[in-house]
């Protein structure tokens, strides 16, 4: 049994997600005989760390700070080992557009896109660039912000009149947002699990929605918004080339511990595109990592506790 | 906790009334009176109807409003949002029609759809309800065969979009209801927080009674945490809003019941509200001015006569859902307007409350979110090869501005009934 500091909540738009994982994994940790220390992560977070003197941090953040790579460092400075991926890793995985062109020049597809920082519109006049973009990535076109999880701020561009008021609206939450070209298709989701050093997929889920054009941030979170299909009913080969391509995206990316790649197999082509990279994705009840971690005949608490043992011998 | 009602937040989002102008003396000394008047009955159940002391003093707060209740036609319920899950109870099965304002008050919604009722949507303007569209509506329904269950709607500085129903307009609305026979669930919470024209008459005052189901709260004139709304309705009605209470709650805190009777036993209530008066007006004022200084030109606002709330409206292409994010990282919320409808609208519309936070934080709030306004505001701007307006208030100033004229997109059909009032109305006094 060692102290287990479970860092959760933050100030996130992903807050809420958060605190369901930090509460689950709270549980989850008590079952397997820890110590458990439940930090809400705020402005007294290093001086919590500091007074409870964990033997591990177990991160069930989601989103700004905690995906970003902000408190691995912070806990690296404080040298308490921590799950899941290290600092350069979540800073390329929660970055879209940084990981896309990682993705891009190893040769993985991902959809094609475009990627500004609002200065280019404010200052550069990249908004006389836009007819070439649409031109070139065609309508539909996906605007995400680049640095946000849990579909927040995604919008899709019809025509383009949509174009200037999705991209007002991905500003809000990034910086930097990017414009992608849409693949219409199954909506994809490999897990990945190394604990024991070497990366594995577990088995793919699919999210098929009900009723909803898009797969938006309540229907993630929701009962009863989204069925989820895991083992998902793929052709051999291309479940086999999607967990391919999911463990590429991880080691490319430099992940450890687990991580969740998202991925669409576009209905016109059964081509795979690799859209992103989650280094932290959800631990809820209704999350896809655990529901396909069980498929894997792995519980939670298996999981929890696989995960834990790679960030440190505890 | 959620992200908005976190400390370091200035949170224009909720409705809350300021509880800390209520003086700690005056609380302790109350539930001294409780206690050694009535400690073993304070902790025991109570009537499911309520008790008759609190119901005499109900009597009394809707006397200030001139209604003339009947203590037997008194339910008190758990807040006032007990009456409207308790009618819900009584009268909707799925797919039953209820007729509500749009916007209308955000915690109703998800009540509605718990009882998967379909909600209808009549717009408003600064007088309040359309009853035009009411008619046409109803007109409508008549003839797919269809009749609402009942009307919901909050007359007095409207949550959240801070209007008052015209007394021409309140008349109308009885006499549809009564020559249609239909219910209208009248919702009071803040008709005793008016801090500028004449009071107008309840709904319930107009019916006698008759079609009117009246609810209302001790929670914005006293407090919230003691959670004791009332409901007055005809008897049928309030018979079965009685049974559906027995099966929610079998009754209201007797705690705070005994407490809250305590307190108008006491005597200077008035008193207590004329201060909460005077401390909102002012924060209204403030955030009227400041709305003035530092919203963009594109953006509309109402001015409301009392209550707790006003809704600004901002150009369609920003969307208030997303614009919370970018707000909530300069440690401000507000509730966005789509919480407000049943069917998507009201995304360029915000509720922002004055009551809860002081001046200081009204001023530093509109002005964050007026900054984040305006960021956006010339952001579509240069998207789109549009000047923006400069940031000062129409009809002050448009006619030097050099510029050309910001374009404007044309809003939703609906929504440009709503509530777009002329600049001479945004002004305080």
């Amino acid at each position: 049994m060692s102290r287990v500091a479970v860092l959760k909540g933050g100030r996130s738009l992903e807050r809420q997600v958060s605190l369901k994982s930090g509460a689950r994994v709270e549980e989850a940790l008590a079952r397997l005989g820890h110590d458990v220390v439940s930090i809400d992560v705020g402005a007294d977070l290093v001086e919590r760390l500091l007074a409870e003197a964990p033997a591990a941090a177990f991160i069930a953040l989601h989103g700004r700070d905690g995906e970003d790579g902000t408190v691995q460092e912070l806990l690296e400075v404080m040298g308490i080992p921590y799950t899941g991926s290290g600092v350069s890793a979540c800073i390329r995985a929660a970055d879209k557009v940084l990981a896309k062109h990682a993705m891009r020049d190893r040769g993985i597809p991902t959809p094609d896109f475009y990627a500004f920082n609002e200065t280019a519109f404010r200052e550069l006049g990249a908004a006389a660039a836009l007819p070439a973009i649409e031109e070139r990535l065609r309508f539909p076109i996906v605007v995400k912000p680049a640095c946000q999880g849990s579909a927040l701020g995604i919008k899709f561009a019809a025509t383009p009149a949509d174009v200037p008021t999705a991209l007002v609206a991905a500003f809000s939450y990034d910086r930097k947002v990017l414009l992608e070209r849409h693949v219409a298709g199954r909506d994809l989701a490999v897990s990945i699990l190394d604990g024991d050093g070497s990366a594995r997929a577990l088995p793919i889920v699919e999210a098929v929605p009900h009723d909803e054009d898009f797969y938006d941030f309540e229907a993630r979170y929701v009962i009863g918004r989204t069925t989820f299909v895991c083992p998902a009913e793929l052709p051999d080969q291309i479940a086999e080339r999607a967990a391919s391509l999911a463990v590429d995206v991880y080691e490319l990316i430099g992940c450890s511990g687990f991580a969740r790649v998202d991925i669409m197999l576009e209905a016109e082509t059964n081509e795979l595109y690799v859209l992103e990279l989650n280094s932290i994705p959800g631990l809820t009840e209704t999350s896809l990592l655990p529901q396909a971690a069980d498929a894997a005949g792995i519980g939670f608490d298996e999981l929890v506790k696989q995960i834990l043992e790679r960030a440190a011998d505890v | 906790m959620a992200l908005t009602e976190r400390d370091d937040v200035i949170s224009l989002a909720g409705g809350l009334p300021d509880t800390s102008t209520f003086p700690p003396d005056s609380y302790a000394s109350l539930m001294r009176t409780v206690a050694a008047n009535s400690c073993a009955r304070a902790l025991q159940y109570a009537p499911t109807e309520g008790m008759a002391r609190l119901k005499h003093c109900i009597v009394d707060v809707m006397r200030a409003e001139g209604m003339d209740a009947d203590p037997d036609e008194i339910l008190v319920t758990t807040g006032g949002q007990q009456v409207i899950d308790l009618l819900c109870k009584t009268l909707i099965d799925p797919g039953d029609v209820i007729v509500a304002e749009a916007p209308t008050y955000p915690g109703a919604v998800p009540t509605f759809c718990a009882y998967q009722a379909d909600v209808v949507q009549v717009t408003m303007d600064r007088d309040g309800m359309r009853v035009d569209e009411l008619e046409a509506t109803l007109d409508e329904l008549e003839r797919t065969g269809r009749r609402p269950k009942f009307i919901y709607t909050v007359p007095n500085f409207h949550n959240p979009a801070g209007v008052t129903l015209s007394l021409e307009r309140r008349r109308e609305l009885v006499r549809i209801a009564q020559e249609r026979e239909l219910l209208v669930l009248e919702d009071n919470p803040y008709g005793l927080l008016r801090y500028e024209g004449d009071p107008l008459p309840t709904l319930l005052t107009l019916d006698g009674g008759n079609f009117v189901v009246y609810a209302s709260t001790f929670s914005k004139i006293l407090s919230p945490g003691v959670r004791l709304g009332w409901t007055v309705a005809p008897r049928p009605v309030l018979e079965k809003m009685n049974i559906g209470k027995q099966s929610s709650d079998l009754c209201s805190s007797s705690l705070s019941q005994y407490f809250v009777a305590a307190y108008f036993e006491a005597g200077p209530w008035h008193e207590y509200v004329r201060s909460l008066i005077e401390i909102y007006r002012r924060r209204r004022d403030v955030m009227l001015d400041a709305l003035a200084e530092h919203y963009p030109r594109e953006a509309e606002w109402t001015h409301p006569e009392g209550g707790l709330f006003i809704w600004a409206t901002l150009p369609d292409y920003i969307d208030t859902t997303d614009l919370l994010a970018r707000v909530l990282e300069q440690r401000v919320a507000f509730v966005p307007g789509r919480a407000a409808y049943v069917d998507g609208r009201g995304g360029s519309a915000m509720r922002l409350n004055f009551s809860g936070v002081g001046e200081n934080d009204i001023r530093e709030g509109i002005r964050r979110i007026g900054e984040v306004v305006r960021e956006q505001v010339a952001l579509y701007g240069t998207l789109t090869g549009v000047t923006p307006a400069p940031a000062v208030r129409a009809g002050e100033a448009a006619a030097e501005s050099a510029g050309p004229e910001p374009r404007v997109p044309e809003p939703d059909s609906e929504l440009a009934k709503i509530l777009r009032l002329p600049a001479t109305r945004k002004r305080a006094g």
